[in-house]
């Protein structure tokens, strides 16, 4: 066979390296909502079961419980640094009693849903993408279906429903924990009072800025449970595929939390300058 | 049932593509019901292709699988779940689910596909005796990593056998792959004795020729997508063809040779 041209050519071989690429790009992107509309589809029919109660709730331990402590470590040391880091300038404006005011109100639209998010990622969507690579991998998802049950039924519903519903309770447990963390270096480290603190904390703080955090996590837990499940269902054969879809889900699921925490933001924010208009925090 | 006569599943005109490897070409295979079949091939020349599509893990690009006479490759996947429940699996790599011990296991086709028709101790006391079929009696407790690779196999094939009524057809995939003669021995026995106890037509895939003589009521060679061979066990033994000659007293081919030999320049 003769050697055909567009290899030789640089131009022409990175071009066509490009368009597979894309062409893959779209093809899973395709596939992953078709994934995700069945994994959806199923959660009504798992809900009024008990069987698919009997599914969901060890997910909610290995998902939620296990990541407690982690999450609420991660929480109260952002909540210290904010305040480490706050504190010169807030003094020297004479402000310090509005300090902890501002951490915690950033603590609950960002830091906290972000890092619990990240955290869960971390923690629970890798395990979740190894457990279902290696039943991908050793014909455990082929043997449900030839058993005649659904596997992404049997096995994503459940585990997208506990990242669903456990990211704004984790994010909860960030929350509290930070301004606990804010609280000890506030009063602990730096002698403040701890009565402006708490006071300026229920003037500032909003059940706006609270419920927009949740509701963010929310979509987080989401895409976690399903960028981890996918990769889980499609991943390469082998212990190799396996652990490189681990790698794939955490950098995906991470870059995701990112890219939907600027839109919702845009979208929150909007929404909050056409009912309320603008707040002033200080 | 319908046509008792005529074969349980039928495979005609089957072809499978991955990309441009074509690994089944134009396969018609008809199945007889209560005898054992067994398909010999060398690694890679698409038996467990061949399986999956008799359970609809893959569809046929082109060519139609029959089922009792019904024609079963375009069904949905909920329209394939009925038949599903009496085509069983023995999965090359066992495909026990790990997180669950050897009697949920063992219960997991029931509790699945029953609708909760069973009572929870009616599946115990049946996924029990399952164990003790396969000479596992006791084993309940266990979970799938602690068991050896014989003992896994075996409570493949108790999960295989399971359902209520029991499946019709069973599917082994290399059934004896990694296991040492004298276990091979007993789940070829335990192949056997199945089809003798359960009544069940067997489908077995196998690059490992003592099983397919201990086992096939009918041998067939696949190779390079479509059949050399296929007659009883000592006729295939017996075969003039040199590449099911080659196969059965395992030597090599002399491409084999040769491209081992350019590798090592
Ligand atoms: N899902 C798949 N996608 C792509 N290629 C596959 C798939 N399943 C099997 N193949 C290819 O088909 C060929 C036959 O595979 P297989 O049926 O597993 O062989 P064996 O006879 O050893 O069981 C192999 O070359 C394998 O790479
Ligand atoms: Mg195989």
């Amino acid at each position: 066979m003769p050697r055909r041209n567009v290899m030789s050519d640089p131009l022409a071989r990175l071009g066509s390296g490009v368009s597979s690429a894309l062409a893959r790009f779209f093809l899973n992107f395709g596939r992953f909502w078709v994934f995700s509309g069945h994994a959806i589809e199923f959660i009504p029919v798992e809900l009024v079961g008990l069987r698919g109660w009997r599914r969901l709730l060890p997910q909610c331990f290995y998902i939620g419980t296990r990541s407690v402590p982690v999450i609420m470590m991660t929480g109260t040391f952002i909540g210290m640094v904010l305040i480490v880091q706050g504190w010169a300038q807030f003094d020297a404006a004479g402000l310090t009693d509005r300090l902890g005011a501002i951490v915690v109100t950033s603590l609950c639209l960002e830091l906290g849903p972000v890092l619990a998010g990240v955290m869960l990622a971390g923690r629970a969507g890798g395990a979740l993408t190894a457990e279902l690579g290696t039943m991908n991998v050793t014909e455990q998802l082929l043997a449900l279906r030839s058993m005649g049950a659904d596997p992404i039924r049997h096995l994503v519903t459940p585990r997208f429903l506990a990242c669903l519903t456990l990211a704004p309770l984790l994010t909860c447990y960030a929350n509290l924990m930070g301004t606990l963390g804010a609280f000890v270096v506030y009063a602990g480290v730096y002698g403040g009072d701890t009565e402006p603190f708490w006071y300026w904390i229920t003037q500032t703080v909003q059940v706006w800025d609270l419920g927009s955090g949740l509701f963010k996590s929310l979509f987080f837990g989401g895409a976690i449970g399903l960028v981890s499940c996918y990769n889980g269902f499609h991943c390469d054969p082998g212990a190799q595929g396996v652990g490189q879809a681990c790698t794939q889900s955490f950098v995906i699921s991470f870059i995701l939390i990112l890219m939907l925490d600027l839109f919702l933001g845009l979208v929150l924010n909007g929404l909050y300058d056409v009912w309320y208009g603008f707040r002033p925090l200080i | 049932m319908s046509d008792n006569d005529g074969p349980i599943i039928e495979l005609r005109g089957v072809s499978k593509s991955f990309g441009r490897q074509h690994v089944l070409d134009q396969i018609n295979l008809a199945i007889e019901t209560r005898k054992n079949t067994v398909i010999i091939g060398r690694s890679g020349t698409g038996k467990s292709v061949l399986l999956k599509h008799i359970v609809g893990l893959l569809r046929p690009d082109r060519g139609e699988v029959y089922f009792e006479g019904q024609q079963i490759d375009r069904l949905s996947e909920a329209a394939w779940v009925p038949i599903r429940q009496q085509i069983s699996c023995v999965f090359q790599l066992n495909a026990l689910f790990d997180s669950m011990t050897v009697l949920e296991n063992v219960a997991f086709p029931m509790t699945e596909n029953r609708r909760g028709r069973l009572d929870r101790d009616r599946v115990r006391e049946l996924a029990r005796r399952c164990l003790e079929i396969v000479g596992l009696a006791g084993f309940d407790p266990k979970y799938p990593a602690q068991l050896s690779g014989g003992e896994k196999k075996r409570v493949a094939i108790a999960r295989a056998i399971a359902i209520d009524p029991p499946p019709k057809v069973i599917l082994y995939d290399e059934p004896t792959a990694g296991l040492d003669p004298q276990r091979s021995d007993v789940i070829n026995k335990l192949i056997r004795q199945m089809q003798a106890t359960v009544d069940v037509t067997g489908v077995v895939v196998t690059h490992d020729m003592k099983t397919a003589a201990e086992v096939g009521d009918r041998v067939l060679m696949l190779y390079s997508g479509h059949f050399i061979a296929d007659g009883t066990p000592a006729e295939v033994l017996r075969a003039q063809d040199p590449r099911v000659r080659r196969f059965a007293q395992g030597t090599a081919e002399p491409s084999d040779i040769s491209s081992l030999l350019a590798e090592q320049e």
